[in-house]
């Protein structure tokens, strides 16, 4: 991992209290409970036909955690993290947010167990997702403005280690994603692979075999970690992972590390990363700021270079197509990040016969999204 | 023994506990960080941290966030930091220059390529901050076979074990964060970082700088009292940011604090 040292001995204390209660009964059992009656697990897998014909080849699965509490995959990291913090003794949490998904979802379980919570969110995407800011001030987070370095996601984790680093006795910090030094990347996986497990006994249940392929999006990645890693021994079944190609990876205004991208370090551990030649982190884009990150998990690093997965990208223009498609042939509105793997889904779709099929991970609900979208179509609201 | 160590172990000798400024290189602008260097030796600086910029400078507060921002603005690049210390070496053989920064830069320059460049350029040591032992064997290989010290962290929740672990690593100096958080934090305690470097002088030889939350005469004296050398950053830098529109009153108005920590250190 590649911290500085203040936090060397805090991230080991972090390891071993994870190392201990995810093999404690109690834990685990306090864990499913939430998941169950508080989150809405297990979410359901659903056949999407006319998505299906619509693609014209293989049948399309989607795992709705659009569907969980506060509207994402997020909150099953969250409810994770938060029970281990409390089980630490911490009474403060920290988060950073991009979109303001996992800062709603941390700022929800922090509400729940009452405790206090400050979320970074750079300035910029304040200003994009108000509506989240709103949200989360009600359930009683502070969300302090992030206004250094590009004002985005990447500069509200700096922030948010700034805060760790100086609050660290009392302070436990909620990571959102598949990112950040260890052992966060394989915490975050963990809380996050129920996805994986349920579709998995799900699909075997509903088409009797598991799938052929298996298609997620990719901005840090923990959706996709959490729905491939009960896969990655299922060599039959193929998995892509889906980046956000923004205004295309040639335009290089794009945020798609493992398609375009370099190795690197950064936010404490090596994986490929959005940067120029002299080694700074560039702005990256994407249409939807959830995948807006120039980082990626190190998990997705390795499982692209043995092979395991497959890497694509998708661009806004066609994240934004399939977005309105699914809203129109199925009646289920998608997050514009899952837009991206329903996106690559049709395609890979059209390429199939119709007896195979293809698990979506439909990770999140496009509520939050709709002044975005109208406002690409000119729409004021 | 390094350079480093040998001139830290000279100034000793004398009783004289090196006052060692930080700048980040290209703040305010490029052309101003040699002439900022050698102003500082001149006001007694008896080593120099030269920051190397990044966009992600996740262990600086605000202030040196700032100076960051303001030399990438200007592109400064590894390369170009090197450039500098070639530039200021013409007139200096001397005074230590430690790179100070993150990994991410050296590791797009390639370790033997940086280790082979910066000791061409003059440079002595190499900090990078969010680079712990564990993940530093091929950067250390790659720093020693050129002579360059790899310089580490210490932090008050450093175990025993780690601060032994470390010291095997380090040569030149080890830095110990006087304080839980980031540069240009809240005041002192100076009671406890007296502790804290009595128990990292136990368990090693190496000249022990003390840093972070030295900002005025007082401070410094108070840390040069136990530590070999006294480490100051973001109150240098302050200054230099209160003069971005009066760029020519820089190198004095550094020089002024310096002088003044100088002196209070030296009337131990």
């Amino acid at each position: 991992m590649f911290v500085s040292e203040t936090l060397m001995e805090p991230l080991d204390e972090l390891r071993q209290a994870y190392e201990k209660f995810m093999v404690d009964e109690a834990f685990l059992a306090e864990l499913d409970r939430d998941l169950a009656d508080y989150v809405g697990r297990p979410s359901p897998l659903y056949h999407a036909q006319r998505l299906s014909q619509e693609a014209g080849g293989a049948q399309i699965f989607l795992k709705r955690e659009d569907l969980n509490h506060t509207g994402a995959h997020k909150i099953n990291n969250t409810i994770g993290q938060a029970l281990l913090a409390r089980r630490m003794g911490k009474t403060r949490i920290i988060a950073e947010t991009g979109a303001g998904q996992h800062g709603v979802a941390t700022a929800t379980v922090a509400a729940r167990l009452g405790l206090e919570c400050v979320v970074y969110m750079g300035e910029v995407d304040i200003a994009r997702q108000e509506a989240n800011v709103y949200r989360m001030r009600m359930l009683g987070a502070s969300v302090v403005s992030v206004t250094s370095g590009s004002r985005t996601l990447k500069d509200a984790l700096n922030e948010a280690m700034r805060d760790w680093v100086t609050n660290v006795d009392d302070t436990f910090y909620i990571i959102g994603t598949v990112a950040g030094p260890h052992p966060y990347p394989a915490m975050v996986r963990d809380f996050q692979t129920v996805i994986g497990r349920e579709s998995r006994e799900q699909i075997l249940r509903q088409a009797g075999r598991l799938p052929d392929a298996l298609v997620a999006c990719v901005g840090g990645g923990s959706n996709a970690i959490g729905l491939f890693h009960p896969f990655l021994n299922d060599t039959e079944v193929a998995i892509y992972g889906v980046e956000a190609a923004g205004e295309g990876l040639e335009s290089g205004r794009h945020a798609a590390p493992l398609c375009a991208g370099k190795s690197g370090v950064l936010h404490g551990n090596r994986t490929y990363l959005m940067q120029d030649e002299d080694g700074q982190i560039i702005e990256t884009h994407s249409v939807s700021a959830g995948l807006d990150y120039p980082g990626v998990g190190p998990e997705h690093a390795w499982l692209r270079e043995s092979g395991r997965a497959s890497y694509v990208a998708a661009t806004d223009e066609e994240a934004l197509a399939a977005f309105h498609t699914l809203t129109r042939s199925e009646g289920i509105i998608p997050a514009l990040e899952s837009s991206h793997a329903i996106s690559y889904a049709m395609k890979l779709a059209a390429q199939m016969d119709p007896e195979k099929i293809i698990l979506v991970n439909l990770s999140g609900r496009g509520d939050k999204d709709m002044h975005t979208v109208a406002a690409l179509e000119g729409i004021a609201l | 023994m390094s350079r480093i160590e040998g001139h830290l172990k000279a100034l000793a000798a004398r009783n004289r506990v090196a006052l060692v400024p930080f700048v980040t290189a290209g703040d305010p602008n490029p052309d101003m960080t040699v002439p900022l260097m050698h102003g500082m030796v001149a006001a007694g600086a008896d080593m120099i941290e030269l920051g190397v910029p990044f966009s992600d400078p996740m262990a600086d507060g605000p202030v040196i966030q700032r100076a960051s921002e303001r030399a990438l603005q200007h592109h400064t690049s590894l390369r170009d930091v090197l450039g500098m210390v070639g530039r200021f070496r013409e007139k200096d053989p001397v005074t230590p220059v430690i790179l100070m920064g993150y990994l991410n830069p050296v590791e797009a320059m390639g370790y033997e390529r940086f280790s082979r460049e910066a000791a061409e350029a003059g440079v002595d040591g190499l900090l990078t901050v969010d680079l712990p032992p564990e993940e530093a064997d091929d950067l250390v290989g790659a720093l020693k076979q050129r002579a360059l010290d790899p310089i580490f962290l210490l932090a008050p929740t450093s175990t025993g074990k780690r601060i032994e672990r470390i010291c095997e690593t380090a040569s030149g100096y080890v830095y110990y964060v006087s304080v839980k958080g980031i540069t240009g934090s809240a005041n002192l305690a100076i009671g406890e970082v007296t502790r804290k470097v009595e128990a990292i002088r136990a368990l090693t030889g190496l000249p022990v700088g003390v840093g972070f939350g030295i900002k005025d005469p007082q401070s410094a004296q108070a840390i040069a009292r136990i530590s070999d050398a006294v480490i100051v950053g973001s109150a240098l830098i302050r200054r230099i940011e209160e003069r971005l529109e009066t760029p020519e009153t820089i190198v004095p108005a550094v020089a002024e604090l310096l002088a003044g920590m100088r002196s209070a250190m030296d009337s131990i």
